[in-house]
């Protein structure tokens, strides 16, 4: 069963319209085509219509659709190989975060990325995607092991952000991240980070570090959520429609302050919409990606990266 | 007026008041509620000569304390904020920015200044946390990276003194990027083989701790700082329990790993100075 958000509805009940008038037709026998292409064509104008003019609310309300595709859908849909691998070798494996080497495409690649449950159950034992500092060091682990081997570094990010917990105090979840932050500056290897859902602050960050970061069209990146902003600044979670748009955390804002280098486009509607394209388009933009950034060689990679870095801000003097 | 000067706990007072206390006015302890002379405070680098309590201080209460003959040269002293995002809250954000600079008597939430302690030239950034608590934006940022930039220009240690409770929200993505930014100048020191020192004070939590403070060569702490990413509120709301005592102290974090050692204020310049001597050999 699709879940439909409120903007997606007047769409479905026009699409739900046209298969039964296609079903009527069929069971009668009659000829309903320029009906059916008339309303079809409403159809393709409303979808237009809405997605061309989508609040940035809405885009943070698709990136959390529950129908949209994680890190292990664009796993098994991009790579021809991929061997799960565990633990950070010091407290335990963190299930938030998936890493493992692949194959895509006859290229061999290290993925990691944040993984979001589907179900309750598999919900909760993702943690929703908010890592503790034991996911962290599994990435860095295994973002070593690629340096080792010479082989690209991809990860895919989608979290609501590192996971407020005591445990993860204890175990030094602010040391995780900032080390992560400053590792990920200097690994020798290709790097490309794409932000396929939520990037929500540090969390986020801790693997966000690389010569490329894209983001997904309906992904959103900024420093807090909505909702977050809202109570603290607001001193209400009602403003978060206001604090979504005050923040302009969309791909399309962030890649217009230098902030991330791409956008990559979603299928019509939303990556949940058709999980095959999205991977496709995926797949493909991170396998441009390695091969042009594999003729730098590694010292200018990491300089480059570094000076990326370096020149984000504003500022009067 | 009243005999002493009232230095409410978490408040700041800003320091140019504190500079300036004219003799006779006492200082109350906010943690043991004694008093003390107001001269004897600063003298003790402005900790409580009774119970040891570490007053909250800015930038120029810091550098008073470390650089010697407190003399120092302020590097981009005039940079501000600039507005990006155009954010607009319950105020606007330039508005914000000026009303605490008229209140605060400061450009924004970090200054940076080079000098000597102890006979040894070092670049220090250090942040106000009454400068919308401390808060990190593009202006942080980058007179962080440009303090590492004179270190490194210079081939001089950097310190860098955070209190802080983390991002600046109004600057959105260019304030997690500054966390990305600093990083990747510590990243630099490192190639340059340039000691970093971080001193975390009371508060420091968020973007602050999950970049720049906990980077350090070495990270040291002032007593009883609050030190964590999350903070405390956020942290008992998710666990839906009261928090053990003394969690996230700076004797937690050293506890668990993750601070070389805690530093009395009235010793971080002597520290600072024997470490710093021992790494030139
Ligand atoms: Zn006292």
């Amino acid at each position: 069963m699709r879940t439909l958000l409120e903007f997606e509805k007047p769409i479905a009940e026009l699409e739900a319209k046209l298969e039964d008038m296609k079903k009527l037709a069929q069971d009668n026998n009659v000829d309903v085509s320029s009906a059916v292409r008339n309303l079809s064509k409403s159809i393709e104008q409303l979808r237009n219509e809405t997605f061309d003019n989508l609040t940035r609310w809405q885009r943070v309300q698709l990136s959390r659709h529950p129908d949209r595709p994680y890190t292990l859908d664009y796993i098994e849909l991009m790579c021809d190989e991929f061997h799960e691998l565990h633990g950070d070798r010091g407290v335990r494996d963190d299930p938030a975060i998936i890493g493992g080497l692949a194959n895509i495409g006859g290229l061999s690649v290290m993925v990691i990325g944040q993984q979001k449950g589907r179900k309750t159950k598999q919900r909760q034992h993702r943690n929703f995607g908010m890592a503790n500092p034991e996911g962290y060091r599994k990435a860095l682990r295994l973002m070593k092991m690629a340096e080792k081997f010479d082989i690209p570094v991809v990860t895919l990010i989608d979290t609501p952000g590192a996971f407020p917990g005591l445990e993860a105090e204890e175990r030094g979840q602010g040391e995780a991240i900032a080390r992560n932050i400053k590792e990920m500056m200097v690994l020798k290897v290709p790097v490309i980070c794409v932000v396929i859902g939520e990037g929500a602050s540090g969390g986020a960050l801790g693997l966000g570090i690389g010569d490329r970061v894209l983001m997904l069209e309906n992904s959103w990146y900024s420093v807090i959520s909505p909702e977050n902003c809202s109570t603290i600044l607001w001193r209400s979670w009602d403003f978060k429609e206001q604090a979504a748009e005050a923040l302009k955390l969309t791909a399309i804002d962030m890649k217009s302050f230098g902030l991330v280098d791409g956008i990559i486009p979603e299928p019509k509607g939303g990556a949940h919409l058709n999980f095959e394209e999205m991977a496709a388009t995926l797949k493909k933009t991170i396998l441009q990606e390695i091969k042009i950034l594999s003729k730098m060689k590694a010292d200018q990679r990491v300089d480059a990266r570094i000076d990326k870095f370096c020149q984000m801000g504003v500022v009067n003097s | 007026m009243s005999w002493f000067q009232r230095t409410g706990k978490g408040i700041q007072t800003p320091t140019e008041l504190k500079r300036e206390a004219p003799d006779g006015l006492w200082h109350l302890c906010p943690e043991c509620k004694q008093v003390m002379h107001t001269r004897e405070h600063k003298q003790n680098a402005y900790t409580c000569i009774h119970c040891n309590y570490h007053d909250k201080i800015g930038s120029e209460a810091y550098f008073q304390v470390l650089f010697d003959d407190g003399a120092y040269k302020e590097l981009d002293a005039d940079m501000f904020s600039a507005d990006p995002l155009e954010f607009v809250d319950t105020k606007a954000y330039p508005s914000r920015i000026k009303q605490t600079q008229e209140k605060t008597g400061l450009k924004d939430a970090c200054r940076t200044a080079e000098g000597k302690i102890n006979g040894i030239n070092i670049t220090i950034s250090c942040m106000d946390f009454s400068f919308i608590g401390g808060s990190m934006g593009s202006v942080v940022g980058e007179k962080i990276a440009r303090g590492m930039d004179n270190s490194l220009k210079k081939k001089i240690p950097f310190l860098m003194i955070s209190k802080s409770g983390g991002a600046r929200m109004m600057e959105a993505g260019y304030s997690l990027m500054q966390m990305a930014k600093t990083s990747a100048k510590i990243a630099r020191l490192d190639q340059a083989k340039i000691p970093y020192i971080s001193l975390l004070t009371d508060p420091t939590t968020g973007g602050v701790t999950a970049s720049f403070a906990m980077l350090g060569d070495f990270n040291i702490a002032e007593p009883g700082s609050l030190i964590g990413f999350a903070g405390p509120r956020v942290i008992k709301e998710t666990i839906g329990k009261e928090l053990p005592k003394g969690f996230q102290t700076a004797e937690f974090i050293l506890e668990h790993g993750f601070l070389d050692f805690i530093v009395d204020r009235k010793d971080l310049k002597d520290k600072l100075s024997s470490l710093l001597k021992i790494l030139k050999k």
